[in-house]
């Protein structure tokens, strides 16, 4: 554990420091300086590597393996296949359900994807198993595939009831609609490339095991390794303090490992596994590729009388994934008739996953292009269109909205972008050879609430711990609940140390859907609220205290001193009072939930996902919105587009630290522009195979496509959706950037490109 | 382990000897062959280090030539000031190849063996048949994924585009290659694949690259390097074009001109039928696209890389239409 430096300019320290402050990340320095170490970089005694051997078919069996030569190779230690790897027990899944199947083994023998690991090879050094594995020889009974979503025996798929929206009779008014649009809107297979692959490293003592893995989930990890393995939850340890980006791929113990715990269990020694380049593309989910049709139907005026919607997304042959398509389509416009239908199509690939705002981002993409389509059908300006339809509740949950600044989003953006100056008309701006345009989207992503916990003690040398397994993928955790922290306590951010990413902290849930900032600055707030009672309690009733005397009935902290309100009478630092009354350290345990959880809610509230609080329990409706304004311009002759100017309006609500916020928002938007123009999982349709998994070929933005971003936070305190103000940040920033950007090249060029992503041979 | 040896050059003679040892593979910035290495292409039984020989990393320009030494850096080549002035293409295609990273450790000479990027090619271990790779297999590029494929100078046995930019410049404007023994135009130093797919160069055992010279001219002086590509930066061309112009005195009237083509063709592409088709005409934007679309004579897509066919051209003229702008 690395302890940060937190040091500033003292004038400064005050507003940087309160919550709502531009605190700079207070583990920048240690991940600048390399103190920071992340999962793979633990030094261990006898450590071993293992890797592991993909299928080279995407769909068949696995007749027979050779394992003599990998065996007798230098420095092997083990060659696992399905037939010698231990038995694992099934493990129950996100939610809670229990496994299909009691046995579990994560080497297959029936292929349903090309890259699922067949085998793996343990050997002293990373070089000696690389070279080991080249070694193991795999035959196949190989049957057809189903490559992806056009593949002709991937069929219309599996309705899934629960998708399903309906209002109103939206098939006829549609039909009756005097103003009509359809079109079809499609998503690619993306990929979430962080820069830090996936693996781990596994070590046991005895019963116990301890795994470092990057992580956006401990305890739920925690839970899949216990069941796997059959032994009690508190004999895993899952430890990450710092993550090389997950951007929801990092939230599930998966296949690699379980065959690298299950190796360090059988060889009595640690293993290290980490996935190569290539494998980081076909071991775990990407984004599934997705498929929407809109249809809108409106009056003359622009008023929408209905939305039909149908999506589908691909999954797995032997797992399910749905990519919620109409969450979005559902909630941004008003419309008296509405329905939207989803399948999921099961196709040959590793099961799809979380990739940032799942859902909301492929079902933006749609209804945020058709309402384009819509306003150039009815000659409207794009911007006003959204007005005309302006949703003043939700539409579907009927329910006000909590807050929904996404009028103020528009205006400010507009207001900063100078959309006044737009000409409507598609190829009416130009510079020289390249066509300029215009585009504007809008984005949402619900707020979704948990119940957390977080530990808060106050040490002799009258510093502050705060721990908690939650963790810092890079969002800023660790500074937002020192500013926390800080703020309840009444002490300086200097003094307060964040510990996290270890599962024998205070338990959490899992870090995903931008809920892990509302969560945990409550239960921070909370538990140095009980801390802070118990400080000031004690110097009130401590006969050793020179409080006592006072007959006071509060006492203020502020700087890290306690006074009387008044400011008369004594007045202690926190350590000074701890060493008067003799107390060695406070501690302080607070938590969220209920009164009367049982321990058993307790454990699944931490390590499963089903007790989520739904974003439309009891009154109000909670979203965070966004309007993103774009420019392109597109080179004539060639096709490419550049993104040269972004403004993007958001609301978040209260914002715990602006500078964190914009810097994900910003992330989110760069992540949206490599979705709109780069990002493209390509299959050969032969093999079923990806044949762009490396950072070369998969292209991601540099940072010579992007531009200036302009940011603006429009929110206001959201009470209905946190404990402190705050609604989602991270996911939100890229939902509408890639239909604000197709809108914008329709704008330059006439043409409507709806495939992601706008390479240039679309539009050459 | 792989196990390999290795073997230090000090010199360019101990290299050449070590160079005609059987499965023998030279080593300067190692970014090629490092690369391959790691996904299974290239397995030397051993690796001649040659970084260490003095000399070689010089780079001498004058008027009449540029002579670059085949340890010099790429991105040392590309900042040459005399580079700069008097052979501009040849600095804009070396900028904006690979990344910083990868110029700073990338020697001049290993630039010109860098290998194809064809996903066929680079991954033995899921697709076998490759002609590049083992002679006779096949092509598992042919009826596969063929965006950055080939349409110039393929053949059945190979569709794999040559992606490096430098030496689509130094095609355009006649440089040679210097092995020692031999000098060859880098024209004819680089290889259509034809039944050989697998030979990409023309190089012996026991040849070694030592440095590059490229004569100056007026067109040379006049160039510039276009590359387009959906990525800004560290992608490899969808196509680019490396033009030379010389004006006559009354500046409109195009005396020489040279053009080449990248990330279109097997090989770096001397497009000499567009040289031909614009000598002594005026620079006019619309002569100048007609005589552009000459250098597709003969192209052949695989499907999804048809759009070459339409883009080239366009870059050819883009570039062109660049240098009379800046007369």
């Amino acid at each position: 554990m690395t302890v940060h430096d937190m040091k500033h300019a003292a004038s400064d320290s005050a507003r940087l420091e309160a919550v709502g402050g531009r605190l700079s990340r207070v583990d920048g320095p240690a991940k600048i300086t390399g103190a920071a170490h992340y999962a793979f970089e633990q030094q261990l005694e006898g450590l071993t590597h293992a890797v592991l051997v993909g299928a080279t078919i995407a769909a068949g069996k696995v007749t027979a393996i050779d394992t003599r030569a990998a065996e007798t190779a230098p420095g092997v230690l083990a060659v696992l296949t399905p037939d010698t790897i231990m038995a694992l027990k099934g493990a129950s899944d996100w939610f809670g359900n229990p496994p299909a199947l009691s046995t579990y083994c994560p080497l297959a023998r029936e292929v349903t994807f090309s890259g699922q690991h067949v085998a793996a090879v343990v050997a002293e050094t990373f070089e000696q198993a690389v070279a080991a594995a080249a070694l193991v020889k795999v035959w196949y009974d190989e049957t057809p595939a189903i490559v992806d979503l056009s593949d002709g025996k991937a069929g219309d798929g599996i309705p899934i009831d629960a998708m399903a929206k309906e209002w109103g009779d939206a098939q006829a008014a549609f039909a009756a609609a005097p103003v009509r649009i359809c079109a079809a809107y499609n998503t690619p297979r993306e990929f979430q490339a962080a820069m830090e692959p996936h693996g781990l490293i596994a070590r046991w003592e005895g019963d116990e095991l301890t795994v470092w893995e990057p992580s956006q989930w401990l305890d739920g990890m925690a839970r899949t390794y216990a069941e796997w393995f059959g032994v009690p939850f508190e004999n895993v340890r899952l430890v990450s303090p710092y993550i090389g980006g997950g951007f929801g791929s990092k939230a599930l113990a998966l296949a690699h490992s379980a065959v690298a715990a299950a190796a360090a269990r059988m060889l009595g020694r640690p293993v290290k596994l980490v996935l190569n380049r290539p494998q980081n593309f076909t071991s775990y989910g990407g984004r599934a590729a997705t498929r929407q049709t809109v249809a809108i139907g409106a009056d003359r005026d622009g008023k929408i009388q209905s939305i039909v919607h149908r999506g589908v997304n691909e999954t797995a042959v032997d797992g399910m994934w749905v990519e919620p398509l109409g969450s979005v389509t559902s909630i941004m416009y008003a419309t008296p008739n509405f329905s939207s239908k989803q399948n999921v199509v099961r196709v040959n690939t590793v099961v799809p996953g979380a990739k940032r705002a799942p859902g909301e981002n492929p079902s933006a993409f749609g209804i945020e292009c058709a309402i384009d389509e819509l306003a150039y059908e009815l000659g409207l300006d794009p911007l006003e269109m959204r007005l005309i339809n302006y949703a003043e509740q939700d539409p579907h949950a009927k329910k006000p909205w909590s807050t929904r600044q996404l009028r103020e989003a528009f205006a400010a953006g507009a207001e900063a972008f100078g959309w006044a100056k737009r000409s409507n008309a598609p190829r009416s701006m130009r510079e020289d050879r390249q066509l300029i345009g215009w585009g504007v989207a809008a984005g949402t992503y619900p707020v979704r609430r948990a119940h957390g916990e977080a530990v808060v003690n106050i040490l002799a040398d009258g510093s502050v711990e705060v721990e908690s397994s939650s963790i810092d993928m890079g969002q800023g955790t660790y500074t937002i609940l020192a500013q926390t922290a800080a703020e309840t306590l009444g002490v300086p951010v200097s003094q307060v140390s964040v510990k996290l990413g270890d599962s024998h902290f205070a338990r959490a849930g899992v870090t995903g859907g931008s809920r892990l900032a509302g969560v945990m600055t409550g239960a921070v707030h909370k538990a140095a609220g009980q801390a802070l009672d118990e400080l000031i309690g004690l110097a009130l009733s401590d006969p050793r205290s020179p409080f006592h005397r006072l007959q006071a009935n509060t006492l203020v902290v502020k700087d890290g001193r306690i006074a009387s309100p008044r400011g008369e009478g004594p007045e202690l630092s926190i350590a000074e009072l701890m060493s008067v009354v003799g107390r060695e350290r406070i501690e302080a345990k607070g938590d969220t939930l209920p009164a009367r959880t049982t321990p058993e809610e307790r454990y699944a509230n931490y390590t499963t996902i089903a007790k989520s609080i739904p974003h439309t329990e009891g009154d109000y409706s909670r979203h965070s919105w966004c309007a993103h304004f774009v420019e392109v311009r597109v080179d004539e002759d060639f096709g490419t587009v550049r993104v040269s100017r972004v403004v993007s309006a958001l609301d978040s609500g209260r914002l715990y630290n602006p500078k964190l916020a914009e810097s994900q928002w910003k992330g989110g938007i760069i992540m949206g522009i490599g979705q709109a123009l780069l990002e493209e999982g390509i299959v050969d349709r032969r093999h079923g195979r990806i044949v762009n998994g490396n950072f070369a070929d998969y292209m991601l933005p540099t940072n010579a496509d992007i531009p200036d971003i302009q940011t603006i936070s429009v929110g206001i305190p959201d009470p209905h959706s946190s404990a402190l103000g705050g609604k989602g940040v991270g996911e939100l920033g890229i939902v509408g950037v890639a239909p604000a950007i197709a809108n914008a090249v329709f704008h330059a060029t006439g043409k409507r490109v709806r495939d992601l992503p706008i390479t240039l041979e679309k539009l050459i | 382990m792989r196990d390999f040896s290795y073997l230090r050059a000090d010199s360019i003679e101990a290299a050449r000897n070590a160079a005609a040892l059987p499965g023998a593979m030279l080593l300067a910035g190692g970014t090629t062959l490092i690369d391959l290495a790691k996904c299974g292409v290239a397995e030397p039984a051993t690796v001649i280090d040659i970084s260490h020989i003095e000399g070689l990393n010089a780079v001498d320009v004058t008027a009449d030539r540029a002579l670059i030494g085949a340890l010099a850096k790429m991105s040392h080549v590309a900042d040459h000031a005399e580079v700069k002035s008097l052979f501009p293409a040849v600095s804009e295609a070396l900028w904006q190849a690979a990344s910083a990273q990868l110029r700073n450790m990338a020697t001049i000479g290993g630039n010109l063996m860098q290998r194809t990027r064809c996903p066929y090619f680079r991954d033995p271990a899921n697709f076998p048949a490759c002609n590049k790779r083992s002679p006779g297999s096949g092509c598992s590029a042919i009826g596969g994924v063929t965006l950055g494929h080939a349409v110039l100078g393929t053949s059945e046995a190979c569709i794999a585009t040559y992606p490096g930019d430098l030496a689509v410049a130094l095609v355009a404007f006649d440089a040679e290659v210097d092995l020692g023994e031999r000098k060859l135009k880098v024209e004819d130093f680089f290889l259509a694949p034809g039944a050989t797919a697998e030979q990409e160069h023309d190089i012996r055992p026991g040849e070694v690259i030592t440095a590059i010279e490229i004569p100056g001219s007026a067109a040379a002086r006049r160039s510039t390097y276009l590359k387009v590509r959906d990525r800004q930066s560290y992608e490899f061309a969808a196509a680019s074009a490396a033009v030379g112009l010389e004006l006559e005195g009354d500046g409109r009237t195009i005396r020489d001109i040279r053009v080449a083509l990248g990330g279109v063709a097997t090989k770096p592409w001397r497009a000499r039928a567009v040289e031909e088709a614009l000598k002594g005409k005026a620079l006019d934007e619309a002569t100048i696209r007609e005589a552009s679309e000459l250098a597709m004579e003969g192209a052949v897509d695989h499907g999804a890389n048809h759009y070459k066919i339409a883009l080239a051209p366009r870059v050819i003229a883009r570039a062109i239409l660049k240098l009379g702008e800046t007369a």
